[in-house]
């Protein structure tokens, strides 16, 4: 037994301290924004926050994360109300497959609130960890740079 | 004995004859250029020479020692802040006698006790190599070591043993080539010596494990740490690709050497894997008993559950072993189990295995951010007892001061 803040909502979660946390988000909580993609660590595409750090949820086990404020991407906006991570996002169309993209939502979240005033070569180090297979880097890259204007208040 | 010791370091204490500046570089044959690029990246000139994101052998690189942050020199053929205008002779004092081309000492830091091995012809190469890239006019930064030149005059007197290497007679022409790599351009020991208060690598304990950066260099003689004794072939395969089977893959410093040596001959790859599998002196016997413990420690260790933080975050991969797909190396086979500090490992795990930007190479996820101090430091303490080894002194210590940056 577990207790895990996602969100900013405390659960209750009945799995072995081992677990990987992407399987609790996902089947327990329901939350499905943190994708499986290789389960190695080597793709990004279960990255989401713990006390502002990204992280691989898919090698991090949840007792590792108890006491911490987990975030994922339902934590920074609604379809009907999208925070400015997801905002960027989508002006810049930044999704094909859309596979990674909350990966690099939660990578570029945790860089942007260390570091508000970014540059494009750290948006670029930062989301080094992460795969696209598609081939939309560019436009991440822009809507990464676009959620910093908008979380500095720039419309 | 004092009189000749007080002798000794004046004469040790003495500048050099400042050498004259030479207009421009001369010309060279494509094969001597061609050659020399190879020794650079044998001797890993890029490590010290080259700052991270910077021109290429411009210089600017920290280098971390116990006396304080020395850094790598500009030797661009640029004429103002580069070495331009050094002639031959003066590159090959510097790299002999460790004096630059006004004559003065050069900080052992640049490892002239081993590059004094060097041929003629090798240096001439590596002259040819380095004046011939492009220039880069950028100044040399200031040392920050509060020691000062003169003082080097001393420490060459006493540690300083010139001289070109000399083939011992009863060895294979191939473990002669590996030892004159070893010895001089590649200057292993550097790193994987200890080294004695003034910062002189000990010749009492060649090649017993040193401490570089920040990381722990394992001992290559016969105390080496590695769980399954290396071999010839094991070395040169790991020397070549930074992986080879049953033993752990290159990071931190020995990452950029391996970098280097895919770069080079493969015969003298092969050379350096037969001089240092020969520093092991251990009998067949007793290396082979060593190769069969650790094998069977690593097939226990799969079986092993209990550990949620190995199981959730390491057991996924090292369970598998480097047979199957996504399958990483057993860790009680892992060298940074079972040498005297946990750094190694507790940074590997901090910042993983990465290739450098835009390059391709062994890897490792980073688990920074995923793992507390405190959950780092307990994961440690679990791998160390893996390997079967008395446990770590000052593992919390270790990894706090990791934590902050090293």
């Amino acid at each position: 037994m577990a207790t895990l803040d996602v969100n900013g909502r405390v659960h209750e979660v009945h799995a072995d301290d081992a677990t990987p946390l992407l399987y609790v988000l996902r089947e327990d909580l329901g939350l499905n924004a943190a994708k499986f993609g290789c389960g190695l660590g080597q793709c990004g595409a279960c990255t989401v926050l713990a006390d502002g750090e990204a992280i691989f949820s898919c090698i991090t086990p949840i007792s590792v994360v108890q006491g911490r404020k987990i975030r994922t991407v339902e934590g920074l906006g609604t379809a009907e109300k999208p925070g400015p991570m997801q905002q960027a996002f989508i002006e810049a169309q930044a999704a094909q497959c859309g596979y990674c993209i909350p990966g690099m939502m939660m990578r570029t979240q945790a860089l942007l609130e260390r570091k508000p005033a970014a540059s494009e070569a750290d948006i670029r180090a930062a989301l080094q960890p992460h795969l696209c297979r598609c081939g939309t880097h560019m436009r991440i890259v822009r809507a990464a740079a676009r959620a910093a204007e908008l979380m500095r208040g720039k419309s | 004995m004092a009189v000749a010791l007080a002798v000794l370091t004046g004469f040790g204490g003495c500048a050099s004859e400042r050498l004259q500046p030479i207009q421009q570089p001369p010309s060279f044959t494509r094969e001597l250029v061609a050659k020399g690029a190879e020794l650079a990246h044998l001797g890993n000139c890029m490590g010290c020479h080259t700052a991270e994101g910077g021109k290429a052998y411009a210089g600017g690189t920290p280098i971390k020692t116990p006396f304080g942050t020395i850094y790598g020199t500009n030797i661009t053929p640029d004429a103002n802040t580069g070495i331009g205008r050094w002639s031959q002779e003066a590159f090959a004092r510097a790299m002999r006698e460790g004096v630059d081309r006004d004559g003065g000492n050069l900080y052992p830091a640049f490892p002239y006790d081993h590059f004094t091995k060097l041929a003629d012809e090798d240096i001439a190469a590596l002259y040819a190599f380095l004046m011939t890239r492009e220039p880069v006019r950028q100044e040399n930064r200031a040392n920050q070591v509060p020691i000062p030149r003169a003082f080097i005059g001393v420490w060459k007197s006493r540690y300083l043993e010139r001289g070109a290497y000399q083939p011992v007679a009863d060895r294979s022409a191939e473990w002669n080539r590996g030892a004159y790599l070893v010895q001089g351009l590649g200057h292993c020991g550097a790193c994987h010596t200890p080294r004695n208060a003034m910062g002189a690598e000990r010749k009492d304990a060649a090649f017993a494990g040193g401490e570089v950066e920040g990381w722990h260099a394992p001992a290559l003689n016969s105390a080496s740490p590695s769980p399954v004794p290396w071999t010839v072939e094991a070395l040169h395969e790991y020397l070549r690709h930074g992986i080879a089977d049953l033993h752990a893959m290159s990071a931190g410093p020995m990452a950029e050497v391996v970098h280097d040596l895919s770069q080079v001959a493969d015969a003298d790859v092969r050379a350096i894997a037969t001089y240092v599998a020969s520093l092991d002196t251990r009998s067949g016997a007793e290396r082979n008993r060593a190769r069969e413990a650790a094998l069977a420690r690593a097939r226990a260790s799969k079986a092993v559950q209990g550990n949620a933080v190995y199981d959730g975050s390491c057991g996924d991969c090292h369970n598998r072993g480097r047979g199957e797909e996504g399958g990483a190396l057993e860790l009680p086979l892992g060298t940074a189990l079972t040498i005297p500090t946990a750094r190694n490992l507790a940074t590997i795990i901090r910042d993983g295995i990465v290739p450098s930007e835009g390059e391709r190479g062994a890897w490792m996820p980073a688990f920074a951010g995923a793992l507390t101090d405190q959950q780092l430091t307990d994961l440690l303490i679990y791998l160390r007892a893996l390997s079967g080894q008395p446990a770590w002194p000052n593992v919390a210590a270790d990894v706090r001061q990791i934590s902050r940056g090293h």
